[in-house]
C-alpha cells in the first residue's frame, strides 16, 4: 500500500516539478449577472499546502472557490473576467474542457452529498467514469484508507452511503474525490455541518492529505483555519458588496501579526 | 401623541359577534356539502353502473332448446362433440362447412361451439329485463309477472360481467357478446402509445430540465408543451386522422412493410390509434417527468460534476435513477388517461364494429371505450347492460394501473 | 499495486477540450425529442388550417355565413356554426353552474377547514372522480341524469337527448379539476396573512372569504378559465347524451349537437377524404382549437401574475 502511495506521489511530482504554485488567479472578477461578487483577486496557491479562505458571510468565498474548478459556471448568469491559471494554463481558455478541469481539481461540498448508492459504488463511480482500468477493489480500499474511513466501513461496503453518520458521509465524499486522483481538492466549509468530534476527524484528515494534495478550504471557523492551514487569505466586502482580497499570508503570520487593520479586527472578533 | 391637532373621533362598534358566528357555522355546512357532492356523485355513478350490470332477464328462444337434448343431456351440459353433432344436424351443410372454414372446429373450444349453437339454432332473444335493484327488491313480483306474460320464456338472473363476457369476442347478438376484442384492442393500442410516448417524453423532459438554458427558444418549447396539454383530445383525433390515417397511410396500413390486408389498407389501424394517443399523452408525460427530474436535489448533480463527470454521465447515473419512480408514476397516470380516451379514436377509427381479435399493429381496431360508446348508443336495454359491464372492466383496468402507480410511489420514495 | 496509479488512461489530452461523440449524439437526440412537440403544434395548425381553407374555398361557403348562420345542414349547403356553438355554450354554462360554486366550496373546505385526516380521505376521491373516463360520464348522463330530469320536469318537457343532462354531468366531471386547482391557489396564500386577519378578530369564515379568497383570486380565476376550456372541448358526454343533429335552440331540455359532438358523429360514419363533411370538421376543429388555446393562454397569464405576488 505505501508503495502505491509513493508511486502516485512521484508521478504527480514529475508533472509539476518545476512549479511551486499550482493555481494562480490574475485580476479575477466573478459576476452573477450584473452583480460583481468578487473583484480583482490576485493570488497564488502553493503546491501540497493547505490554503484557507476566510471572511464574513457573503463576501464571495464559495464563489471564488468554485471558480477554481469551473463549478460556478453551472449557475445561470455567472461569468468571470481575468484568468485562473493551473500550472500556468488558463482554465478559462476557450479550448479547455471543464470536465477535464474538474477531474484534476476535485471538490468537497459543505453538506455531505453521497450518492444514494452503496459505499463501494460511491467511490467506484467516479473512477469508472474516467476509464479506470486497474483493480477497483484496491482503489476503493486505498481511497477509503486515505480518507481514514476504511476501518469503519470495510465490512459494510455494500450498505448505502446514506446510512452513515454525517461525519462519515463527509469522509466518504472526500474518499470519493480522492479516488479520481485529483491534484487539488477544493473544500467549501467541509465541517460546518458536523459535530465537534467529526470536525476534528476531518481536520486531521486535511493535514494528513496535504502531504500529497494541494488543498483549498473555505471556513468560517478561525481556529480551524489556524489549525489546519499553511496559508490564509482574508476576504472582505466593500461598499457595493463585492468581495476583495484583504490580506494573504502565512497562516501563522496572519493570525499573530496581521498587517491590515481589518484583518486584525476580524480575527479578534471586533469586526462589524 | 399628545399634540392638540389629533382629536379622537367617535368610535362605536355594534355587538355583532353572534351573528357573525352563526354565519360562519352556516357556511361551513355549505362548504362541506360542496365537498360531499363529489362523494355522492361518485357513489351514484358507481351504483348506477352496477345496477345496470346485472339483474333478471327474460329470454325467449326462437328454436326450442329442449328439442336439442342429445342422449338425455341438455345442451348446457353437452360436450363439444355432442354440440357439434347438434350443430351439423340443424344447420345446412353449406352453412356448417362455412363455419368450419372461418375457423376450423378443431380450433374452437367447447364454449365457442356452445355459443354457436345458441346463436344459430336456439336463438335466444331478450324480451324483458330488470335492473339489479329491482331484481333484488321485487323478486316475487317479477317472477309472477313473467309467468303470466311469457309462460314459455326463460327467466334468469344474469350477471352481465362474467368470465364469458371477458372471453367472448364482440357480437351483434347481445346474449353472446363479449369484450375480448375490445380489451385486446385497448392493450395493443396502449402498448404502441407507451413505446412511442414514454421514451420520447422522458428524453424531452431531460432535455428541458437538464440541458436547456433559459433562452427564449426553450421558453417557447416549454409554453408550447403546457398549451398542448390543454388542447381538447378530439383535436388530436383530427390531427391523427390527417397525419397518421391519411398522410402516412402506407406506413400505418403496413403496406410499406408488405402487409396486404385489404381491410386495414385505409390506415385506420392500431398503429394510427396508438400514435394518436401517443401525441395526446406526450405533453402530460413530459410535464410529469420534468417534475420528477426537478425533484432530484442539485447536490447530487454537483457531486457528479465535481468528480469531473460529464453532463450525461451525471444525468444517467444519478439524476435518472432517482427520478425514475416519479417518472413512472406520472407516466402511468398519463397512460390511464389514454386508456379511457374515446373521442380521438372515434375520429380516426370510423367507429366500425369489429368481430375479430387484433393481430398486430396493422389490424383494424376497436377499444374498450369505443365498445362502450357503441353499446351505449344502441337503444335496446340489453346493450346498455353490456355497456355497464364493459365500463366495470374499464374501471377495473384503470384501478389496477393506479394501484401500481401508488405502489411504485411508496416503494421507491427516496430519501436523499 | 502499481496498477492503481497507472489505472487511468495515460494519454490524456491535457485539459484540452475533447470531442465526445457519445455525449454529442445524446444531446442531439434529446434536443430532437425536446422540439418534437413543436411539430405537434405545427401539425395541428397546419392540418386544421389547410383543410379549413379548402372548406372555405368551396362554393356556397364563406366565413361570414359560417360564423353567423343559424343552420348547419350540409345537404342543402348551409354551414352556419351557430347551432353547434350555442349548444356548446349551453352545455358549458350548465357545467360551470355546477362546477364553479361547488368546486369553489370544496376548495375552501379542503384548504381552510378540513383536518389533515379528512383531506387525506377526500382528495383521493376527487382524484378518482377526475380520472374516470368521460365515456363513463356520458353513460351516466344518458342512463341516470336524463331519466332523473325527465321525472322531475316531465317527459314531454325533457327530450331523451338534451343539453341540460350533458351539461350537468360535465359539471361533475369538471368539479374536481376546479376544486384541486383552486385549492392549490388557496393553500399558496401565506399563513401570515391569515394570522394577521385573525389578529384583528376575524372569524374563520371572514378570514377565508374576505382575506384568503381575494388573495388567491387570480389562481381561482385561472381554475375557472381552464374549467371552461375543458367544458368546451369535452366530447364524449355530449356525443352520448346531448343529441345527434344540429339544432338552433336555447332550450336546454331539447337535443342539440355541440361542436365536438358533431365532429364525432360525422367522423364516426365512413368519411371520405376531400368531401365537404371531411373539410368541415377541420373548420370546426380549428375554431375549437383557437377558443380553447386562447382560454388556456389567458389562464396561464393570470397564474403568472398570481405567482409574482408571493414568490
Ligand atoms: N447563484 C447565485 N446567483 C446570484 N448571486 C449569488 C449566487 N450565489 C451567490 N451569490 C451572491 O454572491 C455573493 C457571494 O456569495 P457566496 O456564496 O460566494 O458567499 P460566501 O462568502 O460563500 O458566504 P457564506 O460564508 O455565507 O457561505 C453574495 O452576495 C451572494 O448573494
Ligand atoms: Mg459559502
Amino acid at each position: 500500500m505505501t508503495h502505491t502511495i509513493e508511486k502516485i506521489k512521484t508521478q504527480r511530482i514529475k508533472v509539476s516539478e518545476k512549479l511551486v504554485y499550482v493555481l494562480e488567479t490574475k485580476k479575477l472578477n466573478i459576476y452573477y449577472d450584473d452583480f460583481r461578487a468578487i473583484s480583482e483577486v490576485n493570488m497564488k496557491i502553493e503546491r501540497n499546502k493547505v490554503t484557507a479562505i476566510i471572511g464574513p458571510s457573503g463576501c464571495g468565498k464559495s464563489t471564488l472557490l468554485r471558480s477554481f474548478n469551473r463549478m460556478n459556471e453551472l449557475v445561470q448568469g455567472s461569468r468571470i473576467s481575468g484568468e485562473v491559471l493551473f500550472h500556468g494554463q488558463n482554465l478559462y481558455a476557450p479550448d479547455v474542457d471543464p470536465v477535464e478541469v474538474r477531474h484534476r481539481i476535485g471538490m468537497v461540498f459543505q453538506k455531505p452529498n453521497p450518492f444514494p448508492k452503496s459505499i463501494y459504488e460511491n467511490i467506484a463511480w467516479g473512477a469508472r467514469v474516467h476509464g479506470f482500468k486497474g483493480n477497483m477493489d484496491e482503489l476503493v480500499e486505498y481511497s477509503l484508507r486515505q480518507a481514514a474511513l476504511w476501518e469503519e466501513v470495510k465490512d459494510i461496503l455494500d450498505h448505502s452511503g446514506l446510512a452513515l453518520s454525517g461525519g462519515q458521509q463527509q469522509r466518504l465524499c472526500i474518499a470519493r474525490a480522492l479516488a479520481v486522483q485529483p491534484e487539488v481538492i477544493l473544500m467549501d466549509e467541509p465541517a460546518s455541518a458536523l459535530d465537534p468530534i467529526s470536525t476534528l476527524h476531518i481536520e486531521d484528515l486535511i493535514r494528513e492529505l496535504s502531504n500529497h494534495y494541494t488543498i483549498l478550504i473555505v471556513t468560517h471557523n478561525m481556529q480551524q483555519a489556524a489549525r489546519v492551514s499553511d496559508f490564509t487569505a482574508f476576504f472582505n466586502m466593500n461598499g457595493d458588496r463585492s468581495g476583495y482580497l484583504v490580506e494573504y499570508d502565512n497562516t501563522n503570520q496572519l493570525f499573530t501579526m496581521p498587517k491590515n487593520k481589518l484583518t486584525e479586527d476580524y480575527i479578534t472578533g471586533r469586526f462589524g | 401623541m399628545n399634540g392638540p391637532s389629533i382629536q379622537k373621533p367617535e368610535i362605536e362598534f355594534t355587538d355583532n359577534i353572534r351573528d357573525r358566528n352563526r354565519y360562519g357555522r352556516l357556511w361551513v355546512y355549505i362548504f362541506r356539502f360542496s365537498t360531499i357532492i363529489g362523494i355522492i356523485a361518485l357513489a351514484t355513478l358507481l351504483f348506477n353502473i352496477i345496477n345496470q350490470s346485472s339483474g333478471y332477464v327474460v329470454y325467449e328462444a326462437k328454436g326450442d332448446p329442449a328439442a336439442l337434448t342429445l342422449d338425455g343431456v341438455p345442451i348446457e351440459e353437452q360436450t363439444k362433440d355432442q354440440l357439434m353433432r347438434v350443430l351439423s344436424s340443424h344447420l345446412s351443410k353449406g352453412a356448417y362447412s362455412k363455419l368450419d372454414r372461418t375457423k376450423p372446429f378443431a380450433e374452437r373450444s367447447r364454449n365457442d361451439v356452445y355459443d354457436l349453437v345458441v346463436e344459430r339454432i336456439v336463438k335466444y332473444e331478450v324480451v324483458d329485463s330488470w335492473l339489479l335493484w329491482d331484481s333484488l327488491t321485487r323478486k316475487d313480483e317479477i317472477t309472477a309477472a313473467v309467468e303470466e306474460e311469457y309462460p314459455e320464456a326463460l327467466l334468469r338472473f344474469d350477471v352481465w360481467i362474467n368470465s364469458d363476457f371477458l372471453r367472448r369476442p364482440q357480437s351483434s347478438n347481445p346474449v353472446i357478446a363479449g369484450v375480448r376484442t375490445a380489451v385486446l384492442g385497448s392493450l395493443w393500442t396502449i402498448g404502441i402509445t407507451i413505446l412511442f410516448a414514454f421514451p420520447l417524453g422522458v428524453m424531452a423532459a431531460i432535455y428541458l430540465t437538464e440541458y436547456a438554458g433559459d433562452s427564449w427558444a426553450n421558453r417557447i418549447i416549454q409554453t408550447n408543451i403546457n398549451n398542448l396539454a390543454g388542447v381538447p383530445s378530439i383535436i388530436y383525433g383530427i390531427l391523427g386522422l390527417a397525419i397518421f390515417v391519411r398522410a402516412l397511410e402506407p406506413l400505418t396500413s403496413g403496406t410499406l412493410f408488405g402487409v396486404t390486408d385489404p381491410t386495414s389498407a385505409n390506415g385506420r389501424t392500431i398503429l394510427s390509434a396508438g400514435l394518436t394517443l401517443g401525441l395526446l399523452v406526450l405533453p402530460l408525460i413530459i410535464i410529469n417527468a420534468q417534475e420528477a427530474i426537478r425533484a432530484v436535489p442539485n447536490s447530487l448533480r454537483h457531486a457528479g460534476y465535481g468528480l469531473g463527470a460529464t453532463k450525461w454521465q451525471t444525468v444517467w447515473s444519478h439524476v435518472l435513477p432517482n427520478a425514475i419512480p416519479g417518472i413512472l408514476t406520472g407516466t402511468i397516470l398519463a397512460i390511464s388517461r389514454a386508456i379511457g380516451e374515446t373521442a380521438p379514436l372515434v375520429v380516426i377509427g370510423a367507429s366500425t364494429v369489429i368481430y375479430f381479435d387484433p393481430e398486430g399493429p396493422f389490424s383494424k381496431f376497436t377499444t374498450l371505450p369505443i365498445q362502450i360508446y357503441q353499446w351505449t348508443s344502441r337503444p335496446q336495454d340489453e346493450f346498455r347492460f353490456l355497456a355497464a359491464a364493459a365500463i366495470l372492466v374499464l374501471l377495473a383496468l384503470l384501478l389496477t394501473l393506479n394501484a401500481v402507480a401508488v405502489l411504485l410511489r411508496n416503494r421507491y420514495s427516496r430519501r436523499y | 499495486m502499481e496498477q492503481i496509479a497507472l489505472g487511468y488512461p495515460k494519454s490524456r489530452n491535457g485539459l484540452k477540450r475533447r470531442f465526445r461523440v457519445g455525449e454529442n449524439a445524446i444531446l442531439a437526440l434529446l434536443f430532437i425529442s425536446g422540439v418534437f412537440s413543436i411539430f405537434t403544434t405545427i401539425g395541428i395548425v397546419y392540418e386544421l388550417g389547410k383543410e379549413a381553407l379548402l372548406f372555405f374555398r368551396t362554393p356556397n361557403v364563406d366565413l361570414w355565413s359560417f360564423l353567423s348562420g343559424t343552420q348547419w345542414q350540409p345537404h342543402i349547403d348551409k354551414f352556419g356554426i351557430l347551432p353547434l356553438f350555442t349548444s356548446t355554450l349551453i352545455t358549458s354554462l350548465f357545467a360551470m353552474l355546477i362546477a364553479a360554486p361547488l368546486g369553489m366550496g370544496a376548495a375552501i373546505y379542503l384548504s381552510e377547514y378540513a383536518s389533515e385526516k379528512v383531506r387525506g380521505f377526500l382528495k383521493p376521491i376527487l382524484e378518482i372522480l377526475a380520472g374516470i373516463p368521460t365515456i363513463v360520464y356520458g353513460y351516466f348522463a344518458l342512463t341516470f341524469m336524463t331519466p332523473l330530469l325527465r321525472t322531475i320536469f316531465g317527459r314531454d318537457v325533457v327530450e331523451i337527448y338534451n343539453t341540460a343532462s350533458a351539461g350537468l354531468v360535465m359539471g361533475i366531471l369538471i368539479l374536481p379539476m376546479i376544486a384541486s386547482m383552486a385549492e392549490d391557489a388557496l393553500s399558496a396564500v401565506p399563513n401570515a396573512l391569515r394570522e394577521a386577519a385573525y389578529g384583528l378578530g376575524g372569524t374563520k369564515l371572514e378570514v377565508a372569504l374576505k382575506v384568503v379568497v381575494p388573495a388567491a383570486i387570480s389562481g381561482i380565476a385561472a381554475a375557472f378559465i381552464v374549467g371552461i376550456s375543458r367544458a368546451i372541448g369535452e366530447t364524449m358526454i355530449v356525443a352520448v347524451a346531448a343529441g345527434a343533429g344540429p339544432n338552433f335552440t336555447f332550450n336546454p331540455f331539447k337535443g342539440a349537437e355541440t361542436m365536438t359532438g358533431h365532429i364525432v358523429r360525422i367522423s364516426g360514419g365512413d368519411l371520405s377524404y376531400d368531401s365537404i363533411d371531411y373539410n368541415s370538421i377541420f373548420a370546426i376543429g380549428l375554431m375549437l382549437f383557437f377558443v380553447t388555446l386562447t382560454l388556456n393562454l389567458i389562464s396561464q397569464q393570470v397564474v403568472r401574475r398570481f405567482r409574482e405576488v408571493y414568490e
